[in-house]
C-alpha cells in the first residue's frame, strides 16, 4: 500500500468503560466527523478478582445498556462497525453472554438488523494444562509460578486477545462484535490495522483512546474523544469543547497504570514508546509520533484466573472513645484471642482481619505513620471462612467480644462500638482471589478466542 | 534551596499496574526542576524503601519519563489486589508518604 495515499483513519471512543456513559452532544459531534469506527472498552482487572471469579459485571445494566443504545443505533445508522472488548468488564462467558442480551434487547427494541460477531474468550484448564506441561506457559512477574495443584483450583480463565479475532469477525462482514477478555487497545486498532496503518501508531492510539477522555484536560472517564490516525502520526482530540489535550495530559496517559512508559508489552510483541514524540497541534489537538511495534519470536496471549477461597461476612463500626483508641492494638488482640479460644474446639478455619480507618485502615502495612492522632476510629471487622455460616459465625462473635471486651483502664462500660447501621454484620458472600497472570505461547492468534456470528434482530 | 515536592510536581499518584504491582507517578510543573531532580538522583529505592517500609528488592524500578516530564516508581504490591488484608484494591491511595518530601534544588 501506497502510505502517501492514507486518508486519516478515525476512531470515535465515546467512553472510558462501557456503562460509565458520555453526554449525547459529545457523541454527536464525534459522528459528524464521520468516523470509521466506534469502539469501547469494557473491562479492567482493577476492581479486583470478585467479578472474574463470581461471572458478574462491575457496571450497571442499564447504564451500559443506555450507552450500547446510542452506539449500535449511530453505528448502523452511519454504516461503520461498532466494537465492545471485555464484556461485562471481566470477559469471560457468563460476562459476555450478559452483554449479548443486552444487544439482543436493543435490537428488539429499536427494529434494528444487523450481523454480530461474538468473540469468547475464556480458557479451558484442561487446555492450560496441556500448555503448561509443554512449558508455554510462565508467570508474568511478580505472580508465582502455577502448579497444576493452583490450576485445579481455578474458578475461571481469561485470554486477553490481540487485534487478529477483531480482524477476522470484521472480514465476516460484523457490524456489531462483542468480545470476550481483550487488549484493551485491540478494538480500537483492528480495523485501522486491517485496512493497512501502521500496528505501533494504532495500537498507541488504542492506549489513549481506551480511556476516552481521562487523557484530556479536565479528565473525565465519561466524555468521548476522537483519533485521527494517518500514515505516520495520529492526533486525539476531546469532543466536548470544555476539554483540551495537552502533551502533558497525553503523556501523562502514557504513564498510567504501566510498569514502564517506554516498553509495553501487549499480544504478538511490545510497544516501543522510546522514540516517540508528542507535539502540541492546536490548542485542543496533540499529535504522535515514533511509536513502534515491535514483534515478539512467539506470540503470547495473557492469562487472568481466579479462584475462591471462602467466604466473607463484615461488621462496620466506630469508636470515640480516647482510651479504646489508645490501646486499639491490644484491644483488636484480646478480641482475636478470646475468639481462636471460643472456637478452639469447632475445628472452624477462619481468617480475621480488623480495618481500622483513622490508624491504618487505607494502607495498611505500608503507612508509614505508625500512631494515629484521631479523636474516633472506625473499624470494620473482616471474617473470612469455607462456608458463609462460619463467616458469620466469626464476625458475629468477634463483633459481640468487641464490643463488651473489658480492656484495661475503661470508664465507658455500655459498650465500645458505634454501629451505624442495624443489622450490623454484611454477608458479602464468595471471596475470591487472583492464582492465575500469565502469559500462553499459541501458534495462532485466534486460536483461543472462537467466534460466532449470527444476525439477529429485524422483526418487531 | 528546600522546596517541598508539593510545590514542585503537578502530579503525584499511585495506582495498580495490574493485580501484583502498585505504580507512582510524579509528575513536575516544569522541565528545569524535572530535570535537577533527575540529575540528584533523590528520588532512589533507598527513599522508596525508607518511605514504604519495604526492602529495595521489592521495588521494580524508578524511570524518569521526559515526554511527561515525569518520574515512575514501580513497587510489587505486598499483596496481591484483593488479596485478604486488602486495603485498597485499585491502589490508588498509596501515595500520600511522597506528599512530605522535600528536595534540595
Amino acid at each position: 500500500m501506497n502510505n502517501s495515499s492514507l486518508t486519516p483513519f478515525k476512531v470515535l471512543s465515546p467512553t472510558a468503560i462501557l456503562g460509565y456513559g458520555f453526554p449525547i452532544k459529545s457523541f454527536e459531534e464525534g459522528m459528524r466527523r464521520h468516523p470509521h469506527v466506534i469502539a469501547v472498552d469494557a473491562g479492567s482487572t482493577d476492581p479486583g478478582p470478585y467479578y472474574l471469579g463470581a461471572g458478574v459485571s462491575f457496571t450497571d445494566r442499564s447504564a451500559v445498556k443506555r450507552d450500547l443504545e446510542i452506539m449500535i443505533s449511530a453505528g448502523i445508522e452511519e454504516g461503520i462497525p461498532v466494537i465492545i472488548g471485555s464484556a461485562g468488564g471481566s470477559g469471560g462467558d457468563p460476562h459476555l453472554n450478559w452483554n449479548v442480551d443486552i444487544i439482543k434487547e436493543i435490537a428488539a427494541e429499536k427494529g434494528l438488523k444487523f450481523k454480530l460477531a461474538i468473540i469468547k474468550a475464556e480458557i479451558d484448564k484442561k487446555y492450560v494444562l496441556e500448555m503448561m506441561r509443554t512449558g508455554k506457559v510462565s508467570p508474568l512477574h511478580p505472580a508465582p509460578e502455577l502448579t497444576e495443584e493452583e490450576l485445579d483450583k481455578t474458578v475461571r480463565i481469561v485470554g486477553q486477545m490481540g487485534v487478529e479475532p477483531f480482524i477476522k469477525a470484521l472480514d465476516e462482514g460484523a457490524q456489531v462484535i462483542v468480545a470476550g477478555r481483550a487488549y484493551d487497545p485491540a478494538v480500537f486498532a483492528a480495523l485501522a490495522i486491517k485496512m493497512g496503518y501502521d500496528r505501533g501508531l494504532a495500537i498507541h492510539m488504542g492506549k489513549i483512546l481506551e480511556c476516552a477522555s481521562i487523557a484530556a484536560t479536565p479528565g473525565s472517564g465519561s466524555d468521548c474523544m476522537i483519533g485521527y490516525l494517518g500514515s505516520d502520526y495520529f492526533e486525539v482530540e476531546p469532543l466536548n469543547p470544555m476539554r483540551r489535550c495537552t502533551t502533558l495530559s497525553v503523556a501523562a496517559h502514557t504513564l498510567y497504570e504501566k510498569t514502564n512508559p517506554y516498553i509495553l508489552p501487549g499480544p504478538g510483541g511490545i510497544l516501543d514508546l522510546t522514540h516517540t514524540k508528542f507535539h502540541q497541534e492546536t490548542e485542543r489537538v496533540v499529535k504522535v509520533t515514533g511509536s513502534k511495534f515491535i514483534p515478539s519470536e512467539n506470540y503470547t496471549i495473557k492469562l487472568e484466573g481466579v479462584k475462591r477461597i471462602g467466604y466473607r461476612t463484615i461488621s462496620i463500626a466506630g469508636t470515640r472513645d480516647p482510651v479504646m483508641i489508645e490501646k486499639i492494638d491490644e484491644i483488636i488482640e484480646g478480641v482475636k484471642e478470646r475468639v481462636e479460644d471460643n472456637f478452639r474446639n469447632s475445628g472452624f478455619k477462619y481468617y480475621l482481619d480488623f480495618k481500622v480507618y483513622g490508624k491504618n485502615g487505607v494502607m495498611g502495612a505500608l503507612e508509614p505513620v505508625k500512631h494515629t492522632s484521631s479523636h474516633e476510629l472506625g473499624i470494620i471487622i473482616d471474617a473470612v471462612a469455607d462456608t458463609q455460616a462460619i463467616a458469620n459465625t466469626i464476625c458475629s462473635f468477634t463483633r459481640s467480644t468487641m464490643l463488651h471486651y473489658g480492656y484495661e483502664g475503661r470508664i465507658s462500660t455500655a459498650g465500645n462500638l458505634a454501629f451505624p447501621y442495624s443489622p450490623s454484620d454484611f454477608k458479602i458472600g464468595e471471596v475470591f482471589v487472583f492464582n492465575i497472570y500469565h502469559t500462553i505461547r499459541v501458534d495462532d492468534p485466534c486460536q483461543l478466542f472462537p467466534c460466532e456470528t449470527i444476525l439477529i434482530g429485524g422483526e418487531k | 534551596m528546600k522546596v517541598r515536592l508539593t510545590e514542585i510536581a503537578e502530579v503525584i499518584r499511585s495506582k495498580n499496574s495490574g493485580p501484583y504491582e502498585l505504580t507512582f507517578d510524579i509528575i513536575f510543573k516544569d522541565w528545569d526542576v524535572f530535570e535537577k531532580v533527575c540529575l540528584s538522583k533523590d528520588i532512589n529505592p533507598s527513599l522508596v524503601s525508607r518511605l514504604y517500609s519495604i526492602p529495595e528488592e521489592k521495588i521494580i524500578n524508578i524511570i524518569e519519563f521526559k515526554p511527561a516530564k515525569a518520574i515512575k516508581i514501580t513497587i510489587e504490591r505486598p499483596i496481591a489486589s484483593g488479596e485478604l488484608g486488602e486495603t485498597d484494591v485499585y491502589g490508588a491511595q498509596q501515595h500520600a508518604p511522597l506528599l512530605d518530601l522535600e528536595f534540595d534544588i
